[in-house]
């Protein structure tokens, strides 16, 4: 069971939070804009990568703020916590 | 009763069982006699009874082999009645007064099980035989199955459910230590001494692990001495727990673990209000891992036999329990531990045959073996054993000098018990479930710890430390290391002397030849409860079974309840002598929880019977239940479905209800509506992209309905949002929904748009509702909110106002779920009883008449309106309902741009529709599916499906709504409804029943 | 291929059993193949046997990077049903039962498919009227569904709490009566011996390092064990599809989690039929060993790792306690993880891709098991005559873009 780190509460166990899936999936500016195929892959294409990932969480049990974390999809282990609009801490412009 | 004719004298072996303190127990039938401090192993032992159970293939006769937890023969049912549980391990039932046991899986009896004529037929049953066969004719699997399934499974569920309660808890602490042998007691006592908050846990129920069953020294006095006083200090210290009886299952991320507590396991039933086991989830900074090693059994022919055991648990038994597993015991060993034993034995007084090294040079505690005149046969192995019940005797030859061949004259040698060690393999179960890297040591023919990622050490036997000094030594050392790691300074740490130990390596022989080629004569166990032999194994890689994992599941080794702690060494040292490999590049297969069975009620916990799943009620619960309300579950709620009267029907019951809220009054409790209160400058801004229609321009104190979508078009939520201010929403939402939704609104305010200044919060307990209705609510409500301008000019349709009701402080919103005159009145949760009696009250004498929830699905059908998840399923835009009028084409807002995508644009979309049947008499079936070809049997081509269907006693007919594919350009048309046993012709119509203008709300 | 039957049987054992030939081959990898599969489990296997027996193109390769049949196939619930709302599913997955029913024979390996019956359990009204829409759809699509009272369902599972008043109230159920559960190791190997029988090439521990590509088509893998060449690629490897998608340039609409499930120690009979409830969130069937065999929702968040968290066994086993409180002296013997690739709708991806001549068969979430004959079968026939067949039509790559989704989550709100 993952021991995450909310910014705002610091370490809890997993189960107060809620996973929200790939982070930094900016949303079109203008949707109507794009065609089916580009909409498409907004809303469904993912990474799914194999190690690192950056992601969203939500801390649902506690201060019901979202972030990002970054994480290993292999071994679990955590490298990052950081605020929504910000990127990982030492990796800005990545 | 008898007088434990094997139990030794206290000179001779004290053990650590209290002989003043006799028990009885019953084993299969018959009463014995044990003594506390006893597993049901021990006194067994004790009492001479070595056949315990069968096998299960082959239902062999078979013995106790071990003395903990790998124990795979003697599995027995525990207690009778509720209580039963199935599959104990004797080696770890601790014995008290009034034990009931019984042997599994033979039938009639232990000592005559039928079920050994499978042995007869042993020729043709080899590894994976089923697969071969029981596959004519094509039909027949079931029938053989059934036979099949009849066989297997070992002891038997109870017929009765747990009368006992399960706890659970959570636990932080800086150290925690698994084991309490020598290496996990040091552990504890380096790292408690630093002040750090240490648990220490051990399985068994008295702290000291290996040394309860040796006749150590430490600091030149009895190693027992020495656990007394470290676990006296240990328990002096504030910050240090201890945790006997309790196992470390399961090894989860990021050093989160699960610890089984048997509190209550060893009495005959838990006191009162006494949990049976409580579950311990401790998330340790550090993890120090003092698990031990667990003996190899050596695989030689017919290695199985009752009376047959592990050398080291002959000694536990000898030692410990003060158990003579026999009166003349042979040893069998390809390793100096089993000296031990041997010698262990003599000096309790019990005889030993003989001692067979496998190696051809002896270990060096030969000296000790012949000085006391014991025979010791080096280079010799076991070629054979007799014995049916129990073993006789076995037959011994000399092997040569590979080790591969028995050769020279055969002798026999007479015994009633064989003590064998095959080595021991730590114990690394918990480190490989931590993801942690073995590593193959071919010297010693075991896997070692190598590298993990979590912050845990190793320390002892698991370690691959054989000798006490080292093993404390290790957990000494690794006990400071993990305090100082989490934080507390700690002193230089030093172990007790203890004598030296030499030591010869052993000769690992993954299996002894006997005089006859494997597998063509007796049987070389290698997984004794699933009754894998080493021909299977050898089979299984000829037939292509190589990684280990297919050997593991064509022939079944491993899959036992021991969970391969015996087995899975040998089995891959046979196959990679099979496949010519070394054992390390084979691997091994994974370790997964838990280390020993856990029962599924230390797991469920409490959350099982009522406290399944928390139950919601509303404040005018008790009321609804005193006026006898049959009630309906709405996710966690409790909602009144309707309120018969006595000797009605359910049907009777609706109609009137009804029929109150279009005649006279109905009212209803709609407290379970989702409410959010929602706040901020851009409050509006952001509603007008929550939802589909515009929220800009809609007036303080007016009211607007409103879907949601997800992202992808589809109907998510929906709902009656009501501007209270230039800066405040009240939102209600679906009683399922409310969470969802507010979680929803959250998430898009802080991930996608954080300019916007917008709070949130759930008030959805904060606020009692009762909604009433009908042409006579505004005279009712006039009688209690006497401060509130009722008038329908001033408080028209879709408004709040806010007032006193019946003294009350109330918001009342003049909305509509029936079409009728309505005003749904929200007052503080703590007041919402008392309003709602004193509307019952006030309305007495205008037929006032609750109505539940089935009777409000009525009602708006009447008018057709939807339900979110009713009438839509994930897969309905807003314009499949016909609201094509409520989706802005101006604004952006969540779900606008699929709604442009192909499928969504598609004339042939499955739409809402009204259907009314062609006998106004038959209600359809909710869920029935529609088509427009009749055949006279499917397969046929559906077009849609009922979503809600009534009776409507206002129209006095039934009345259905349907999702049908073009559903708007099929009005007039004839449909069918084909169910299993009939037809139903239907005619489309508009999805409006009642008052179809909808005047009668603005009423 | 000699064929398996009690007289081989009886035979083998005048000589010990020391005769027997291997299941199949470990053969070199050829430097190229008309077609290869990657992954070797039950649907990638199914592939290739189809490939040749339906298509007879024999010259096929199926490279597995560990050993075969040890991904999703040797880690479910081994449950097998058709009962699926929509038209598509519904179609898709009695294929896939049909061929069920006969594959024993077929493949002359005893994959234990037993018909035993499967339970789905309503516990509230919302869940009854879900049942009603989908027995009836499930009936006019020709497959057998049954609704059953709450004393029908009690008559069927007797240990099942069936007592009114309690917190999960059993109302009734759906029967497939032809569903049931098959030995899942069985399948892979079956699979695999038939394959190796009509010439495919069994490859394992080749794990697929690259995808090659000549402008837009594929040519080929780059493996451990040096470039494979091929005309045609089926990539079939759940839990690691993303992973290849990404080796040719491509994203999928996919998230991989973990999925847990668990047995029991072996008991003597109590559970016949297959018994699975969406609202208490579990499903339960006993195996001829004894075991009681489990399984629960999905881990929320995306992992390769194989396992899962211990809260889910907790809620697990809660419910199994809640409907079966007999259960709860049973021990649980042995969990593990899978890993499942989850598209958006629920429903699983069997198309072609940009690429020419790469093909991806993914996505089946939570339920791909009963699958696995008819995806490799409409997987091989898409492979063939490159273009699917009118049973996998419906579940191509492009309905993401259209929109025409088939919302399984129905179906899937317990994962099975």
């Amino acid at each position: 069971m993952l021991l995450i780190t909310c910014p705002w509460c610091g370490p809890r166990a997993e189960i107060e939070f809620q996973y929200g899936g790939e982070a930094h999936i900016a949303r079109p500016a203008d949707p109507v804009a794009l065609d089916d195929a580009a909409w498409a892959d907004h809303l469904f294409m993912r990474k799914n990568p194999k190690g690192k990932h950056r992601e969203r969480w939500m801390h649902r049990s506690g201060c019901r703020r979202w972030f990002n974390m970054e994480r290993d999809t292999i071994s679990h282990e955590i490298t990052a916590v950081y605020r929504i609009g910000t990127t990982v801490p030492g990796k800005e412009g990545t | 009763m008898n007088d434990q004719p094997f139990r030794l004298d206290t000179a001779a072996a004290p053990g650590r069982i209290d002989r003043g303190h006799a028990m009885r127990f019953v084993f299969n039938g018959r009463g014995h006699e044990g003594l506390a401090g006893d597993t049901l192993a021990s006194a067994l032992i004790a009492n001479g009874v070595h056949l315990v159970g069968r096998s299960f293939k082959y239902h062999r006769p078979r013995g106790i082999l071990t003395s903990g937890p790998e124990e795979p023969n003697a599995l027995v049912q525990l207690r009778a009645g509720e209580r039963s549980e199935p599959n104990v391990r004797a080696t770890q039932a601790e014995l008290f007064d009034g034990l009931i046991a019984r042997s599994q899986n033979c039938w009639p009896s232990v000592g005559f099980d039928l079920g050994a004529v499978n042995e007869l037929a042993s020729r043709i049953l080899p590894a994976g035989f089923y697969y071969k066969t029981f596959m004519w004719p094509p039909s027949a699997w079931m029938f053989y199955e059934r036979l099949i399934r009849r066989a297997a499974g070992l002891g038997r569920a109870p017929d009765d459910p747990d009368p006992d309660i399960y706890d659970k808890r959570y636990a932080h602490c800086d150290v925690l230590v698994v084991g309490a042998g020598p290496a996990g007691l040091a552990a504890a006592l380096a790292a408690g001494r630093s002040g750090a908050r240490v648990i220490l846990c051990d399985e068994q129920a008295e702290m000291g692990g290996q040394l309860l069953g040796q006749r150590a020294v430490i600091a030149d006095r009895p190693a027992l001495d020495w656990v007394k006083a470290a676990l006296t200090e240990l328990a002096a210290l504030p910050e240090v727990t201890l945790l006997p009886r309790t196992t470390c299952f399961g090894y989860y991320d990021h050093n989160a673990l699960a610890l089984v507590e048997r509190v209550a396991d060893h009495l005959a039933k838990p006191a009162a209000h006494q949990p049976r086991q409580r579950l311990w989830r401790v998330r340790a900074a550090r993890v120090v891992l003092a698990t031990g090693a667990i003996e190899r059994p050596l695989v030689f022919r017919d290695n199985d036999r009752p009376g047959i055991m592990l050398a080291g648990a002959a000694a536990t038994y000898v030692t410990r329990y003060a158990a003579a597993p026999g009166r003349r015991v042979a040893v069998f060993t390809n390793n100096d531990s089993a000296y031990r034993a041997a010698l262990a034995l003599f000096d309790a007084g019990v005889g030993v045959a003989a001692v067979i090294d496998l190696r051809p040079e002896p270990g060096p505690l030969a000296g000790e073996i012949r000085a006391r005149g014991i025979e010791l046969l080096t280079g010799h192995g076991i070629v054979a054993t007799h014995g049916a019940r129990r073993i006789a005797a076995i037959e011994v030859m000399q092997l040569d000098e590979s080790g591969g061949r028995a050769i020279g004259p055969v002798r026999s040698i007479a015994c009633d018990a064989l003590a064998m060690s095959g080595g021991w393999n730590p114990t690394v179960h918990l480190f490989s479930q931590a993801r942690g890297r073995l590593r193959y040591d071919a010297a010693q023919g075991v896997f070692l710890p190598d590298r993990c990622d979590q912050a845990l050490a190793n320390a002892g036997a698991c370690n691959g430390a054989w000798s006490l000094g080292d093993c404390l030594a290790e957990g000494f050392a690794a006990g400071a290391t993990a305090a100082s790691a989490a934080g507390y300074a700690t002193a230089a740490p030093s172990a007790p002397a203890v004598p030296p130990e030499s030591r010869a390596p052993l000769r690992v022989l993954w299996v002894v030849p006997s005089d006859r080629p494997i597998g063509e004569g007796g049987k070389h166990f290698v997984d004794f409860q699933n009754d894998v032999t080493a021909a299977d194994l050898g089979l299984a890689a000829r037939e292509g079974y190589r990684s280990v994992e297919h050997l593991k599941r064509y022939t079944t080794t491993g899959m036992g309840t021991d969970q391969g702690k015996l087995s899975n060494v040998n089995a891959l040292g046979i196959l990679s002598e099979a496949l010519a490999a070394e054992p390390s590049t084979i691997g091994t297969t994974t370790f997964r929880p838990p280390y020993t069975p856990i029962s599924y009620g230390a797991l469920a916990g409490r959350d099982v019977g009522a406290l399944a799943d928390p139950v919601r009620t509303t404040a005018m619960h008790t009321w609804h239940a005193e006026a006898g309300a049959a009630f309906e579950d709405v996710g966690q709620w409790k909602r009144p479905w309707y309120y018969p009267k006595l000797g009605e029907s359910m049907h009777d019951a609706v109609n009137r209800e009804v029929k109150a809220a279009r005649t006279c009054i109905g009212i209803l409790d709609a407290s379970t509506l989702g409410k959010i209160d929602i706040r901020g400058p851009d409050a509006a801004e952001f509603l007008n992209r929550i939802y589909t229609n515009a929220w800009s321009k809609l007036e303080v104190g007016r009211s607007r309905y409103g879907f949601m979508c997800k992202d992808d078009g589809m109907v998510f939520d929906d709902g009656v949002t009501t501007r209270l201010a230039a800066d405040h929403f009240h939102m209600t939402t679906t009683t399922g929904g409310a969470a969802r939704v507010l979680a929803w609104l959250e998430e898009w305010s802080q991930t996608e748009w954080p300019e916007l200044r917008v709070y949130m919060s759930s008030v959805t307990e904060q606020w009692a509702v009762a909604a009433i209705c009908g042409p006579h609510a505004r005279d009712l409500l006039a009688e209690l909110a006497t401060d509130i301008d009722l008038d329908p000019k001033t408080f028209p349709f879709m408004a709040v106002r806010e007032g006193r009701v019946a003294g009350v402080p109330a918001r009342i919103f003049r909305i509509s779920f029936t079409g009728e005159i309505s005003y749904e009145i929200n007052v503080p949760r703590r007041w919402g009883l008392a309003l709602w009696r004193a509307l019952m009250q006030a309305g007495a004498d205008k037929g006032v008449t609750p109505y539940g929830t089935e009777a409000m699905h009525v009602l708006r059908a009447e008018k057709g309106f939807v339900i979110v998840g009713q009438e839509t399923d994930g897969t309905v835009t807003p314009i499949d309902l016909g609201m094509a009028g409520m989706v802005s084409k101006t604004k952006d807002f969540i779900g606008k741009r699929s709604l442009a995508r192909g499928d969504s644009m598609r004339p042939d979309r499955k739409q809402l529709v009204g259907l009314l049947t062609d006998d106004p008499r038959i209600v359809l079936p909710e869920g029935g599916q529609i088509v427009a070809e009749l055949k006279p049997e499917p397969p046929m081509a559906m077009i849609g499906h009922v979503t809600s269907s009534y009776h409507s006693p206002n129209l006095g007919r039934s009345i259905a709504l349907a999702l049908i594919k073009g559903g708007r350009d099929r009005m007039g048309q004839a449909l069918h409804v084909p169910l299993a046993d009939r037809t139903i012709r239907v005619k489309v119509v508009e999805p409006r029943f009642f008052d179809p203008e909808g005047k009668r709300q603005n009423g | 291929m000699p064929r398996y039957s009690i007289f081989s049987l009886l035979r083998n054992a005048l000589t010990y059993h020391r005769d027997w030939q291997a299941a199949w081959r470990s053969p070199e990898p050829k430097p190229a193949y008309d077609v290869i599969i990657v992954g070797g489990g039950g649907h990638g296997l199914a592939t290739a046997y189809y490939l040749a027996k339906e298509h007879g193109i024999t010259n096929v390769a199926v490279v597995e990077k560990g050993w075969l049949g040890g991904g999703n196939t040797g880690r479910n619930t081994t449950i097998v049903r058709s009962n699926y709302l929509w038209d598509e599913s519904a179609h898709l997955y009695e294929h896939s039962l049909k061929l069920w029913e006969g594959l024993s024979q077929d493949l002359n390996f005893n994959v234990m498919f037993s018909q035993r019956g499967v339970l789905n359990l309503a516990h509230n009204q919302h869940d009854l009227r879900e049942l009603q829409r989908r027995v009836n759809a499930i009936r006019l699509n020709g497959i057998d569904s049954e609704i059953l009272t709450t004393a029908q369902v009690k008559t069927m599972v007797p240990i099942l709490d069936c007592s009114p008043g309690i917190r999960y109230p059993v109302l009734g159920a759906s029967l497939q009566r032809r569903g049931g559960v098959a030995r899942h190791d069985a399948v892979a190997w079956g699979f695999a011996r038939a394959a190796d029988a009509r010439g495919v090439d069994i490859i394992q521990n080749c794990e697929v390092t690259g995808i090659r590509r000549e402008g837009d088509r594929v040519v080929g893998v780059e493996t451990t064990r040096g470039f494979i060449g091929a005309g045609k690629v089926g990539c079939v490897a759940a839990g690691h599809s993303s992973v290849l998608a990404a080796m040719a340039g491509l994203r999928l609409p996919i998230e991989s989690h973990p999925l847990q499930a668990l047995v029991s120690e072996p008991i003597k009979p109590i559970l016949d039929a297959v018994v699975m409830s969406a609202a208490v969130h579990v499903y339960v069937s006993q195996s001829d060993k004894g075991e009681l065999v489990m399984g629960a929702g999905i881990d929320a968040f995306t992992s390769y790792g194989q396992r899962g968290s211990l809260p889910i066994i907790e809620e697990i086993m809660a419910s199994a306690c809640v409907l079966f409180p007999i259960f709860s002296r049973l021990k649980m013997l042995r969990s593990w993880g899978g890993i499942v690739d989850v598209c958006p709708d629920a429903s699983p991806i069997i198309s072609a891709t940009p690429v020419k001549g790469l093909y991806f068969n993914c996505g089946w979430g939570t339920g791909g098991f009963k699958a696995t004959p008819g995806s490799g079968w409409v997987f091989a026939h898409t492979i063939a005559q490159n273009r699917p067949h009118p049973l996998n039509q419906a579940f191509a790559l492009d309905r993401f873009s259209s929109g025409a989704l088939i919302d399984e989550h129905g179906a899937a709100a317990v994962a099975h």
